[in-house]
């Protein structure tokens, strides 16, 4: 019997993963040969895809890029027992790229079918819901306050309080809600995790439920994600047959059920209150807080909410113990980042590490520096609202509150890399013509401001009165920052205005003419 | 695209009647509407502030909110590029303007066999440039591949 890989990803299907499937499945059926195909999910290492990897008594070999025409190649070089070939990358656990990872979160990412309870549960699976059944709402919320864990999304408020905060609530109907409305370019950890170990994101929504006294979850995927919403759906299917979701959770005497709702489309829908808005079927704008989701959120119920990555993070935190995780990190950013390369960038894909490696590090030992070969000119962390960081400023440590100081932010953890041919005049103007295209209209320095950028971009890269022009981009960018409900209007500001202080000369190409 | 019944208010009245309690909702309302005849036409919005007992306002805000929500019917084929951040980086600007000469259309528009529409994001951010055709996603796009898809 050979056992072969083939990731079943979304990122390595768009890139031929299912012909290269189903390229050696014919062979299989034709050579009348005893083989097991695996569609796993994603290892992570996005260049490699569409991977394929072999079993051999010694652990699983890889071979990738592979293209459907490279089959008949590698048959005839016996890689279904290691066999030598140019795209042989050796052992994939040992590759240095992921033995030098900590993954956590990721930790069962692309060793089996996401969809296979069984070896869920023999890597550790449902250990983390046993134990927060044991140690009751109390116990179990102590547990996540004491492991560090913030909320991935971006915002990086603590969980535990948002959970204590759910559990006090008195009402006698709560939510369990998760965001799933990866809409920052440069991110895809949450579409991976859902497509790739969607048993450990229900895990960490049963563990919330049961822990703060919901009953219903739901996820809010992004319409975008078609492959995540299947498996998700499938996964709770599975879930409800194995006793571990539904009317009695592990024989918990508690109920507890999650279904996915789809979004339509809308950037902003991914800000927490506009999300609730879109679940309870209306346009996605921000609501004002106070009040806070925790305590009036979905249908104005206490509700919590999460992230993806966040709520990932979960059933390992109670199954280890929240000191295993808290170990992990610097400062007050604990346990570990599901970062995201992406862009321009040779080595694209996750690399889960504890906070505070460097950027540096990231970009050019990750990530190997650009696809193109040229040299690194900018690097925007933290999605379309973070800061564009030129090379000079790639020693600075990936945490919370080290990425706040050299004005950035850490985002949901995406990092997307540009070369020396960038035009950051350009991808100010985009970060401006984004928010208009996105802007919920509920605030008018965002609604209106960010069509009034775009102009006035236009001019300053024009030569129209540029010194006014700058300064009215000041004056612009200080009233949505301040005058914006969410991050939305309230952050973009910061990738015009870092494009504009790091690269002002991309601003100035054009000579100066008065209107 | 294919696979989507004839516009008809009977079937339309029907498949309203059938939401499940947690769909019957505006967004959910108009999704299922679009999932089975590709699109919301405007004569549905009666139909849907009857059913769950708004205004017609209220369903035209969110049908025009949305995206995704469509007020006419697909074409035969729908090319979605990416031309967020990531995709911009790998070549995405170059690639909108080779499909947009490849089809004769411009970005947002259709010829009525073909539509090209902008996408933020499909999440395939290390393989870019990225794009959803016909409701497949495709990576590493040249305009060759697309065209490639379009046919496939």
């Amino acid at each position: 019997m050979i056992t072969i890989y083939v990731p079943r990803d979304s990122a390595a299907r768009s890139v031929g993963a299912d012909e290269v499937a189903h390229r050696i499945a014919e062979w299989a059926v034709a050579e009348h040969v005893d083989l097991e195909l695996v569609r796993n999910g994603s290892r992570g290492a996005l260049w490699l895809e569409p991977l394929v990897e072999v079993q051999t008594p010694q652990g699983r070999i890889g071979y990738g890029p592979v293209t459907v025409d490279d089959v008949p190649g590698l048959i005839a070089a016996d890689f279904f027992n290691g066999g030598d070939h140019p795209l042989r990358v050796g052992f994939v656990d040992d590759l240095p790229w992921l033995a030098s990872q900590q993954r956590v979160t990721f930790a069962r990412m692309g060793l089996f079918d996401p969809l296979d309870l069984e070896s869920y549960r023999a890597t550790g699976g449902l250990r983390g819901l046993t134990r927060a059944l044991e140690l009751g709402g109390d116990q179990a919320v102590a547990e996540v306050l004491a492991s560090g864990l913030r909320g991935r999304g971006g915002a990086g408020f603590p969980a535990g309080i948002k959970w204590r905060t759910v559990l006090e609530a008195s009402d006698a109907t709560k939510y369990v809600v998760v965001n799933a409305d990866e809409g920052d370019s440069g991110t895809f950890a949450d579409r991976m995790l859902m497509e790739g170990d969607p048993f450990t994101l229900l895990e960490g929504m049963v563990i919330a439920g049961v822990t703060v006294g919901a009953s219903e979850g739901i996820v809010y995927i992004r319409s975008e994600y078609p492959d995540a919403i299947a498996t998700m759906r499938t996964a709770i299917d599975i879930a409800r047959l194995d006793g571990w979701l539904g009317a009695d959770v592990l024989g918990s005497g508690l109920a507890f059920d999650v279904r996915v709702a789809v979004g339509a489309g809308s950037y902003v829908c991914g800000e927490e209150t506009a999300m609730l808005e879109s679940l309870e079927g209306k346009r996605g704008m921000v609501r004002a807080k106070p009040p806070i989701p925790a305590l009036a959120g979905l249908f104005g119920r206490p509700t919590l909410v999460h992230n993806v990555l966040t709520m990932a993070a979960v059933p390992g935190i109670l199954a280890e113990g929240a000191g295993h995780y808290q170990a992990l990190g610097v400062d007050r950013s604990r346990g570990t980042q599901v970062f995201q390369l992406a862009g321009n960038v040779a080595h694209g894909g996750i690399v889960e590490r504890g906070f505070g490696l460097t950027l540096r590090e990231l970009v050019e030992e990750y990530g190997g520096g650009t696809r193109s070969g040229r040299p690194v000119r900018a690097v925007q962390v933290g999605g379309p609202l973070g800061a564009y960081l030129p090379e000079t400023a790639m020693d600075v440590s990936l945490d919370y509150e080290s990425l706040v100081e050299v004005g950035g932010m850490l985002g949901h953890g995406g990092v997307v890399v540009f070369d020396d041919t960038v035009d950051m005049a350009a991808q100010a103007r985009f970060a401006m013509a984004f928010c208009a295209a996105e802007s919920c209209g509920k605030c008018t320095p965002c609604r209106i401001g960010s069509v009034r950028g775009v102009e006035v971009i236009d001019r300053i890269v024009a030569g129209v009165d540029r010194q006014d022009n700058l300064e009215l981009l000041e004056d612009l960018c200080d009233t949505m920052t301040d005058g914006s409900l969410c991050a939305m209007g309230g952050l973009t500001p910061l990738p015009v205005r870092s494009a504009l202080n790091h690269f002002t000369e991309d601003f100035h190409r054009n000579a100066e003419v008065s209107s | 695209m294919s696979g989507h019944a004839p516009w008809s208010a009977s079937q339309a009245q029907v498949v309203l009647t059938a939401l499940a309690p947690h769909q019957r909702l505006v967004l959910p309302a108009l999704q299922v509407l679009q999932e089975t005849f590709g699109y919301v036409p405007d004569e549905s919005l009666d139909l849907i502030a009857d059913t769950l007992n708004v205004t017609r306002a209220e369903v035209y805000g969110v049908l025009t909110y949305y995206h995704d929500l469509r007020r006419t019917p697909p074409p035969q084929t729908v090319i979605a590029l990416c031309v967020a951040e990531a995709c911009q980086a790998q070549g995405s600007r170059e690639l909108v303007a080779a499909v947009e000469d490849a089809y004769g259309v411009r970005m947002g528009e259709t010829n009525g066999d073909v539509e090209i529409s902008e996408v933020f994001c499909l999440g395939d951010c290390a393989l870019g440039p990225a794009a959803m055709i016909n409701g497949r996603l495709r990576g590493r796009c040249t305009v060759d591949s697309v065209r490639a898809a379009v046919s496939a």
